[in-house]
């Protein structure tokens, strides 16, 4: 087993388990390459409510999980696409029948790349348009608050979150992309961090770190809006001491629908 | 036994970044007449002797289900007796 340290890690302080009759249980899906799984599962851990359950990609059960997250990485070393061999992984029927019958679904970086292979999210990622790995933190829109991620946040707010990512510029076909919008299921679009900006108005080079189609950095899908892909890092943004907390209300957002659910 | 090629490419309407990124070192090298420069894959694989159309259509089928994303790229088979 891949990951069976987790049972002797002794968690800080303020991850002790404070909420109701029973702890919310995030599955977190690893793969082959995946390395974003612990931070994500730490991020599920430190609000105090809830457990991370890591499931290995050849497993064929998602043990009753409440949450499921398709973490960051390079599953099978990005062969072929980035995302296109994950899809495969047995896990993945599960996944896809949690996520199509309204399961909450996160899906951040790679995990995005994967939900668009396995067509849970429509369009694709391909290699930033200037070529570079981006790792930085960039300024977040916030474009919807009608979503159980995104119900924490103020519309029009400007979040600063970290992107990790080589092959992040989301494209679509028109078709698609008037869907998105007359759907509102654009989640996010990087921003500068006035927030101020219009779109068509400018090509956007100093804000969207990848040429993403309209600055899209995160889109919504499911039958319930239940699925979010996005590539930036909530994750990875959840203590000021470490640069933001920006990413905290999106799973506070989460716990608290799962809360009422339970 | 019969030798498969499949060639994928991004669609045309998409930007291709190393595409251009190689344009650009092409120009500096002295080789101006370079244009529209992109980059693909190529796919290589044995099948079992047949009928050309019929390698064909698993061919199309691997292309569709794994070897291209339909949203982003476009491919061309080649199959050598």
């Amino acid at each position: 087993m891949p990951h069976s340290s987790s049972a002797i890690m002794m968690p800080p302080s303020d991850m002790t388990f404070k909420g109701g009759s029973a702890p919310l249980r995030a599955g977190i899906i690893v793969f082959p390459g995946s390395n974003c799984d612990r931070d994500a599962g730490n991020a599920w851990e430190a609000l105090g409510e809830g457990e991370a359950v890591y499931l290995w990609h050849q497993e064929n059960d998602l043990r009753g999980v409440d949450v499921v997250i398709l973490p960051g990485g390079f599953s099978y070393g990005d062969a072929l696409r980035a995302g296109a061999i994950a899809r495969f992984a047995p896990i993945m029927k599960e996944v896809t029948r949690f996520a199509e019958a309204g399961g909450p679904t996160l899906a951040i970086c790679n995990g995005f790349q994967i939900a668009c292979e396995a067509s849970l999210l429509p369009g694709a990622l391909v290699r930033n348009e200037r070529m570079r790995f981006v790792c930085r933190h960039v300024g977040l829109r916030v474009e919807t608050e009608a979503s159980m991620f995104t119900n924490g946040y103020q519309k029009g707010e400007v979040l600063s979150i970290p992107v990790a990512h080589g092959e992040g510029r989301y494209v679509c076909d028109d078709a698609t992309y008037a869907e998105l919008v007359a759907e509102d299921r654009i989640a996010f679009r990087y921003a500068p961090q006035t927030g101020n900006f219009v779109l068509g108005a400018d090509s956007g080079e100093d804000y969207n770190p990848n040429g993403s189609r309209d600055h899209i950095a995160g889109i919504l899908g499911g039958p319930q809006r239940n699925i979010l892909g996005m590539m930036p890092h909530p994750e990875r943004a959840m203590h000021t001491e470490l640069g933001s907390a920006n990413g905290r209300p999106l799973f506070e957002a989460l716990c608290a629908v799962m809360n009422v659910r339970h | 036994m019969p030798r498969v090629i499949v060639y994928v490419t991004l669609k045309p309407t998409l930007l291709d970044a190393q595409g251009r990124t190689v344009q650009t070192a092409l120009h500096s090298l002295g080789f101006g007449e370079a244009g529209d420069v992109r980059l693909g894959k190529i796919i290589e694989m044995n099948v079992p002797e047949g009928d050309e159309a019929g390698i064909r259509a698993r061919v199309v089928a691997m292309c569709d289900e794994l070897l291209a994303n339909p949203v982003t790229e476009s491919y061309r088979i080649e199959v050598e007796a």
